[in-house]
């Protein structure tokens, strides 16, 4: 297989487009024939990086290479940054305000699931500048 | 559990997938939080939700779920039953409550961790 690179921008402010990005990478990878677990994993991740993305940062880009043997997934925002990783990291923790909520997030477990989901997750991070999240899966 | 079954059981109806309800589902996950749900993986299971937004059914899409089932009665919009259509996903809406529904279909056999 080729490697294929793909690239997504990620509107901020609408959270009911929000998604658009992950369900996209999904179909591509399944016509790539990648197995269905990789394709899960990859997914859950994306999504949850999407959803940040649209709820903490106003929006964002999600670039993902799909290479032989593993698929690096990075979601790159201008938005606020975090201040403190580990915290954000902690299952339950969440700076999500009323709106999000609404819709069903705020849990507090979307890093965490990445976390869980990927086989590295690393964060870049500064407070005013942005956020870059990056995942990798392996095939 | 076939979706008629659950269908039968939770008394809903069915809103997009009629023709679908010969489906198996083995496992179901009750929740109005979508990363709740993010982190429950099961092949061929299904989602209960009080919730109805399109997040909903990009979420049980990212986890290749089956069915949505929407609790106390809550009716979808037709954007949110055209994504579903858009991924041949099985829709019902059921008038009791999230707790009841979990509860009958539990004790029919559906569990959560099998
Ligand atoms: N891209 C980002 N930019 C700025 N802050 C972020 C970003 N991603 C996460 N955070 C911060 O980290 C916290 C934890 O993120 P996480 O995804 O685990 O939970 P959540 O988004 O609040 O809720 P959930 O994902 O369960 O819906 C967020 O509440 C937010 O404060
Ligand atoms: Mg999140």
């Amino acid at each position: 297989m080729e490697a294929v690179k793909l690239v997504y921008p990620v509107e901020g402010g609408d959270l009911i487009e929000a998604g658009e990005a992950s369900s996209k990478m999904k179909l591509t990878l399944k016509k790539l024939g990648l197995p269905p677990d990789v394709i899960r994993r990859a997914s859950i991740c994306m999504y949850e990086g999407e959803i940040n993305m649209v709820i903490h940062a106003d929006g964002g880009q999600a670039e993902v290479d799909v290479g032989m043997d593993e698929i690096v997934i990075r979601m790159i925002d201008q938005g606020p940054g975090i201040p403190d990783i580990d915290r954000a990291m902690q299952e339950g923790y969440s700076t999500a305000g009323d709106m999000a909520r609404d819709l069903g997030f705020g849990a507090g477990m979307g890093l965490p699931n990445m976390k869980r989901y990927s086989d590295e997750m690393d964060i870049e991070t500064e407070v005013g500048k942005g956020t870059t999240v990056t995942i990798k899966i392996k095939i | 559990m076939k979706l008629s079954e659950v269908r039968d059981i939770l008394d809903a109806e069915v809103l997009y997938g009629e023709d679908e309800l010969d489906r198996e589902v083995f496992s179901a996950c009750g929740s109005d939080f979508m990363s709740d749900v993010l982190a429950y993986v099961k092949n061929q299971a299904l989602l209960l939700t009080g919730l109805v937004n399109p997040q909903v059914i990009r979420t049980a899409d990212m986890m290749d779920m089956k069915c949505v089932a929407f609790v106390r009665g809550k009716q979808p919009d037709e954007n949110v039953l055209a994504l579903a259509r858009e991924r041949d996903m099985v829709i019902m809406r059921a008038p009791i409550r999230m707790y009841d529904a979990c509860g009958k279909l539990y004790a029919a056999g559906l569990r959560g961790d099998v």
